[in-house]
């Protein structure tokens, strides 16, 4: 199925959890939040959260600002 | 610009401290994070300043990067540093709330936040309206908000009545360093203020900062000063003492300002005619 992962149209496999996600991506250690369609989606949620086709993931991470 | 009339505070310099969210600062001088030439350099700034409260952005993952990459978090040890998550690049109610949530899963329900919602590109000026009622819903959501808005005096009011624990007046424009445009408004806003107040954006250099401070402000808020100087680390450290210098200037009470001269020296006992 296709998922629009930070921006971009992604194939992923069908009914893929959020924490294989991460894991496919080699982000598990880092530290990240994700939403899911503007929805937070907690991080005690990854194993249980299924995505689902056109899912809009966006993985945010902090980076340096004012 | 000289204002007679400062009013007494009751700190001294020895017990004065800077307590935001229940936690008390020795610094007043709070950082942020972006256009450092590299990670070495923003944490050699960040010591040099003796910032204590450490602004970031929150922004997509690069999915395409290596592993090992360093990321900010990894130079702000958090028994250090307070970091403070902003909403830099909002220009809506919603996207800047949504920004907060994922800030506060990403610091493990750490739920101190600073919103901005910018109204414009050229200007980066506050949307107030927007301002306002992002930080009604943060508050609700049990958010500890620290607002960047205009000089308004009024704003300011009634965004410490929506809930914010510290109200972020700017002195110009972000990253403009034009320093302190409205020093009335600013001094009207600390006068009205039972919540911290700090200057947020448009600092240059460490004489703005220091006027800040004189003018009773909680603290200053800067990134681009510090981080466009020529020199960042020798900048943040003036910038730490150009806070220092202000606040004790503060504490201390200036001397009411004369039009005309009083001797130093006395007149008395002058071993000539005058």
């Amino acid at each position: 199925m296709q998922i629009i992962l930070n921006g971009a149209v992604t194939e992923v496999a069908d009914a893929l959890t959020m924490a294989e996600l991460i894991a496919q991506l080699r982000l598990a250690d880092r530290r990240l939040a994700v939403e899911v369609n503007a929805e937070l989606v907690p991080r005690s949620r990854f194993s249980e959260h299924r995505l689902a086709p056109q899912d809009q993931v966006e993985i945010i991470h902090a980076v340096g600002g004012g | 610009m000289i204002l007679a009339t400062t009013p007494m505070p009751i700190e001294t310099a020895a017990t004065d401290r800077f307590t935001l969210a229940g936690r008390d600062y020795s610094s007043r001088l709070l950082v942020g994070t972006g256009k450092y030439k590299d990670m070495a350099e923003t944490a050699r700034a960040i010591e040099a300043s003796g910032a204590e409260i450490v602004t970031v952005a929150v922004r997509r993952t690069n999915l395409g990067q290596t592993p090992g990459e360093p990321n900010i978090l990894d130079i702000l040890p958090p028994e250090r540093y307070t970091i403070l998550p902003n909403t830099a690049g909002c220009y809506d109610v919603e996207t800047a709330v949504r920004t907060c949530r994922l800030a506060r899963e990403l610091l493990d329900g750490h739920n101190l936040v600073k919103l901005e919602v910018l109204g414009d590109e050229k200007t980066l000026f506050p949307d107030v309206i927007a301002t306002l009622k992002a930080a009604e819903e943060l508050v609700k959501d049990g958010f500890q908000v620290m607002v960047y808005t205009n000089d308004d005096p009024i704003v300011a009011r009634q965004l410490e009545e929506i809930g914010c624990i510290a109200v972020m007046p700017l002195a110009a424009p972000i990253g403009s360093g034009l320093g302190i445009r409205n020093p009335l408004n600013i001094r009207t806003i600390v006068e009205n203020a039972h919540v911290p107040i700090l200057v947020d954006a448009g600092v240059g250099t460490a004489s703005d900062a220091a006027v800040a401070m004189e003018l009773g402000c909680d603290g200053v808020l800067m990134n681009t000063a510090i981080a466009a100087a020529r020199d960042p680390i020798l900048m943040a450290s003036a910038m730490r003492k150009g806070i220092e210098a202000g606040r004790e200037a503060y504490l201390a009470g200036r001397m009411v300002p004369k039009r005309f001269a009083s001797a130093s020296s006395p007149i008395e006992g002058l071993f000539f005619q005058h």
